[in-house]
C-alpha cells in the first residue's frame, strides 16, 4: 500500500486515478503531477517504487494546498464571509444555496433531505 | 459570471466624490446610497454607509475584509421570519 503525504493509500488502480483520491488533487492536477514527475498515468499505484512516490508527495507539498491545510483555507473563506455579514455569509450560515438559485424547489443538496410539512399541499389545493 | 476586467470595478462616482470629501475633510459621517451595485474599494474603508435595501437604509460599517464586495451584500432584501412551529392543536390534528 502506497502512502502518499500521511493517510492516503489508493492501490490497486492507475497512478492518475490514485492520486485523485487525495482532497484537493482531481484528474488534472493529477495529470499534471505526473507529467512533472514523468511518471505514466497508466501504472498501477503498486508498482511504484519508494523514489516515484516520494518524488510525487514531493511535487504535491511544494505546488499544491491539499488535504487539511485545503479544508482550512475553505473554511476560513467562509468564516470570512460570515464575519463581514455579507449575504453570501448568511446563506451558508442558514445553510441555503449561496448562489441564487431556486429553492421553492429543489436545493436538496444544501437544505438536506425532505422535511414534508403537512397540510402544505392543502392549502395550496385551496388557492 | 464575473464582470470583464477590462471594465475594470464598477464604483458609482457620486459615492465616490462624497468618499473623497470625508476623506479630505477626514470626517466619517455616514454616506447615504441607493447604489447597492457600487464596489467597495479601499478608500471606503472605516467609513459608515445607509444602504437602501428598497424599504429602509441599512448602516454598514465598512471594514478591510468588505473590499471587494458591493455595498448591497450588506444590506439584505428580504427578511426572513421564523416557519411557524404551529399551535398545539394544529399539531394534534397533523397540520
Amino acid at each position: 500500500m502506497p502512502r502518499i503525504l500521511g493517510v492516503d493509500i489508493p492501490d490497486n488502480k492507475p497512478i492518475r486515478i490514485s492520486l485523485t483520491y487525495i482532497y484537493g488533487v482531481g484528474p488534472h492536477h493529477a495529470k499534471l503531477i505526473l507529467e512533472e514527475a514523468g511518471i505514466d498515468g497508466q501504472v498501477r499505484a503498486h508498482t511504484l517504487n519508494e523514489d516515484q512516490l516520494a518524488q510525487i508527495a514531493n511535487l504535491i507539498e511544494n505546488n499544491y494546498v491539499v488535504e487539511g491545510a485545503l479544508r482550512r483555507q475553505i473554511g476560513q473563506n467562509i468564516q470570512r464571509l460570515r464575519d463581514i455579514r455579507s449575504y453570501r455569509g448568511w446563506r451558508h450560515r442558514a445553510g441555503l444555496p449561496v448562489r441564487g438559485q431556486r429553492t421553492k424547489t429543489n436545493a436538496r443538496t444544501r437544505k438536506g433531505r425532505k422535511k414534508t410539512v403537512a397540510g402544505k399541499k392543502s392549502i395550496k389545493g385551496v388557492k | 459570471m464575473a464582470r470583464s476586467l477590462k471594465k475594470g470595478p464598477y464604483i458609482n462616482e457620486k459615492v465616490y466624490r462624497k468618499v473623497e470629501k470625508l476623506n479630505e475633510s477626514g470626517s466619517h459621517a455616514p454616506i447615504k446610497t441607493w447604489s447597492r451595485a457600487c464596489t467597495i474599494i479601499p478608500e471606503f474603508v472605516g467609513h459608515t454607509f445607509e444602504v437602501h435595501n428598497g424599504k429602509v437604509f441599512i448602516r454598514v460599517f465598512v471594514t478591510e475584509d468588505m473590499v471587494g464586495h458591493r455595498l448591497g451584500e450588506f444590506a439584505p432584501t428580504r427578511a426572513f421570519k421564523q416557519h411557524t412551529v404551529g399551535t398545539k392543536a394544529q399539531r394534534a390534528r397533523g397540520l
